[in-house]
């Protein structure tokens, strides 16, 4: 037995699982939809919960990825995978077919098409943006409105697409509460005049330094917490937005006048994933993620053995847990290829 | 705004109405305050576009105000509704028309609770059977009357004598689109367009020449809100809503509001009168009160209808000010005759006359 | 007006930006660990007069952020100033200078002061 390993996809987990994997030894392809490697991280500016530049995580899987032992294709999806004699046919959607010994699904995810709420008006109010907008606005140090005036005040909408069975989507994307206040604090330093508030459900910061981070944002940044999802958004005559919400701590009705509303876009599974689920015959979960074998102590295997997942394809994570879950992948596949030789 | 944001959502709610062959049910109240409606949506659809609308004189209310106002049940209200398919089905039409919003909320809440509990259907028609040993389908297709006037908006744009759009300074008119909260709010699937941006009344504005206004409160109740307006106690609720609405779309002017349920039509046209009485606050321009019409009154006045055949002169605000920008003739005194020409009495104290 | 056998409603949503928000910016500017309350409500739980009476800090502070003064006025008169509820704050909230600060403002009706 060989150790040619397929990574499919070069985002956080997919370069981090290709570099473990290239270390040891393994012949690694990587295959990456895009032109670029990186991932959503690429479009993100600054990273919760200690403001690092998303420049530095590139730079530090950029130089995994970097390695004698990788092939990287970038610009070319992955359509399905077929196991045959012990090995794996991986097709591409360039119509090429390559054979693997054990494959790493890293296809990530997607974020929630924020038009499917309908009623926050995404793609109708022009002032209406998600947080993806919103960061690369922060790369370019121009917070702006739609006609270039600088907002004076602006309001973060916590589970976009996320906890609503309507949207489809039961889970927390657990990211989303953090993120905010991360945006908020940064609106706050971009536009020192702005009122920020944000607009959330029940505040869940249980990664490591999250609650500090809430706490700073309270004490230091002055932004506005109101507990409600924000249930419409309209227009008024000068272009305003009108937010609807329900403020559940005075338990009254509130509606606030906002010049620029950023939604907090949930997490889903990646339509590439979607198609290579259903093309090889990998289990999905109720929250369309890949299943892991177990949720306790096989969270990398699938249901075909040789096929692992690394990362936000199986569930919302992190830069840190995506980065620990495709190094966790790279010890179930060397585990796996020594069991094969054998 | 993006109109191909609008657009996009649109797409997502795309309802099928059938071109021909209905089975017309009247609503209870349009017949008393908006005279003119129903009778003109038949003689143009009969007439005009030669299409096929069959009454049956055995059709009644559907109790929708008593199922709203907590005094008829659920499984009457059902038997009712059955009763209504059965003289469809003897008449032979599987594609029913229905005038009232009301009733269309009501139908199309008893049609999902039979697909999601059939043997809710099973029971219905048992009780059907047992008062009256009729049996009945339910429809193969159901549309309401503003649907089916939204499917012909090009042919009457196109056979248009006065577009929306005010004679003097050449400008669209500004219009609010009111929709019933019954319409598509329940079931935005059964709504052209859907609950959030609904398209049924502003396909028809912007293919008569007019301009949608966009306001704030635009989703908000009208405020008949049925057991809030029929308890005289309880009215308050139901004005202050009323307020909240004229209130929000005031700044932007509106000619008039176009609205497609009797209740909605009755109450923002009646509670204008009460507004001014009680609070002295009028919300159209120059001291007027702002004219409410019905989508057949609106088709009747493009197609350049007589206002008075179209029953204008029944609404508690008269509409005089929107004929005057639309540049449509109309004689005074012709405005409350018989149709053979004897005079009826004249109401006092008029609102915008 | 009372013509037709029944009277206009008040409305019960908060407009947030016509409510004065000068007391809590008082606030806020004097006793800064106002602002890192998170509306847990062990203050109300544990507050002696809160048991007997309509008072509820927490329900105070979340009204003087929105702008809801009038609720505020009297109510705040209620605390015997025990110190309970600094105790047992999990964010450390100098509950005492916040109750004192509310009444203060009030006193002299602060308006746009800060």
């Amino acid at each position: 037995m060989g150790r040619r390993v397929v990574v499919i996809g070069g985002g956080v987990a997919g370069m981090e699982a290709a570099g473990q994997l290239a270390r040891r030894g393994c012949n690694v392809t990587v295959f990456e939809k895009e032109t670029e490697t990186g991932g959503h991280v690429k479009n993100w500016f600054h990273l919760f919960p200690d403001r690092k530049d998303s420049r530095d995580v590139l730079r530090y899987l950029g130089n995994k990825i970097n390695h004698n032992n990788i092939t990287l294709f970038t610009g070319i999806a992955v359509e399905g995978i077929r196991p045959s004699n012990g090995s794996f046919s991986v097709f591409t959607g360039d119509g090429n077919e390559i054979t693997a010994d054990a494959v790493v699904v890293a296809t990530g995810f997607d974020l929630f098409r924020s038009e499917k709420k309908e009623e926050y008006g995404y793609g109708i109010y022009e002032n209406v943006i998600t947080s993806a907008d919103l960061e690369r606005m922060f790369r370019k140090d121009q917070i702006r409105m739609h006609d270039g005036s600088i907002p004076g005040k602006i309001g973060l909408v916590h589970c976009v697409g996320s906890r609503d069975e309507k949207a489809g989507n039961l889970y927390c994307s657990k990211l989303c509460c953090v993120t905010a206040v991360k945006q908020a604090m940064e609106i706050a330093e971009h536009l020192e005049d702005a009122k920020v508030f944000c607009f959330y459900m029940d505040m869940r910061m249980g990664g490591a330094m999250y609650e500090e981070l809430y706490r700073e944002a309270q004490e230091n940044y002055g932004i506005g917490f109101i507990r409600g999802k924000v249930s419409e958004v309209a227009q008024n005559i000068d272009n305003k937005l009108i937010v609807k919400v329900e403020d559940t701590l005075t338990g009254r009705p509130l509606k606030m006048e906002i010049d620029l509303l950023v939604l907090m876009a949930g997490m889903e599974m990646s339509e590439g994933g979607k198609k290579i689920a259903q093309s090889a015959g990998l289990d999905t979960g109720e929250n369309r993620f890949f299943k892991p074998a177990d949720l306790h102590f096989a969270s990398n295997e699938s249901n075909i053995k040789g096929v692992f997942y690394a990362g936000t394809c199986t569930m919302p994570m992190n830069i840190t847990e995506a980065i620990s879950h495709a190094r966790a992948a790279a010890a179930d596949v060397m585990d796996y290829l020594d069991k094969q030789k054998n | 705004m993006i109109e191909e944001g609008k657009k996009r959502v649109w797409s997502d709610y795309q309802k099928e109405i059938p071109d021909d062959h209905y089975f017309y049910v009247r609503s209870c109240i349009r017949q008393s305050f908006f005279p003119g409606s129903e009778q003109f949506f038949l003689r143009f659809m009969r007439d005009i576009l030669g299409k096929d609308f069959f009454e049956n004189p055995s059709h009644t209310t559907c109790t929708g105000i008593g199922y709203h106002a907590d005094v008829v049940p659920f499984q009457t209200i059902q038997t009712v509704v059955a009763r209504h398919f059965a003289l469809m089905k003897e008449s032979g039409y599987k594609n029913i028309a229905i005038s009232c919003v009301t009733s269309f909320g009501i139908y199309t809440e008893i049609i999902e609770t039979w697909k999601h509990f059939p043997q809710e259907l099973e029971k219905v028609r048992e009780f059907l059977y047992k008062a009256t040993g009729r049996e009945f389908d339910v429809p193969e297709n159901m549309a309401h009357t503003s649907d089916i006037i939204y499917k012909f908006r090009d042919e009457i744009a196109a056979k248009a004598k006065n577009l929306l759009i005010n004679k003097k300074t050449g400008e669209p008119l500004n219009i609010v689109e009111h929709i019933g909260c019954h319409y598509a709010k329940m079931f935005p699937k059964y709504g052209v367009g859907g609950a959030e941006f609904p398209r049924v009344l502003s396909g028809m504005i912007e293919a008569w020449g007019g301009k949608v206004i966009d306001y704030p409160e635009r989703r908000h109740c009208c405020g008949f809100g049925f057991r809030q307006y029929l308890v005289q106690a309880n009215r308050g609720y139901s004005l202050s809503n009323t307020i909240k609405k004229f209130s929000s779309m005031q700044p932007y002017k509106p000619d008039m509001v176009l609205t497609n349920c009797p209740g909605c039509t009755m109450l923002m046209d009646k509670w204008q009168y009460t507004m001014k009485e009680m609070e002295n606050v009028v919300y159209g321009e120059n001291g007027e009160s702002i004219p409410v019409l019905t989508y057949e009154e609106l088709a009747g006045l493009v197609l350049g209808y007589n206002p008075w055949d179209l029953g204008l002169q029944y609404h508690m605000v008269q509409s005089e000010p929107l004929l005057r920008k639309l540049g449509i003739e109309y004689d005074p005194d012709d405005k409350y005759k018989t149709s053979d020409g004897r005079q009826m009495p004249i109401p006092e104290n008029m609102i915008n006359v | 007006m009372d013509k037709f056998g029944f009277t206009l409603v008040k409305g019960r949503r908060i407009d947030y930006d016509s409510n004065d928000r000068s007391i809590a910016e008082y606030v806020s500017a004097h006793e800064p660990s106002f602002r890192i309350c998170i509306e847990c409500g062990c203050c109300s739980a544990a507050c002696t007069t809160g048991n007997f009476t309509q008072f509820s800090l927490r329900e105070i502070q979340i009204l003087l952020k929105r702008g809801e003064n009038d609720g505020v006025r009297d109510k705040i008169k209620k605390c015997m100033l025990c110190g309970k509820c600094t105790l047992v704050c999990p964010r450390g909230v100098n509950t005492r200078n916040v109750i004192l600060l509310i009444q203060e403002a009030f006193r002299k009706n602060i308006k746009n002061a800060v």
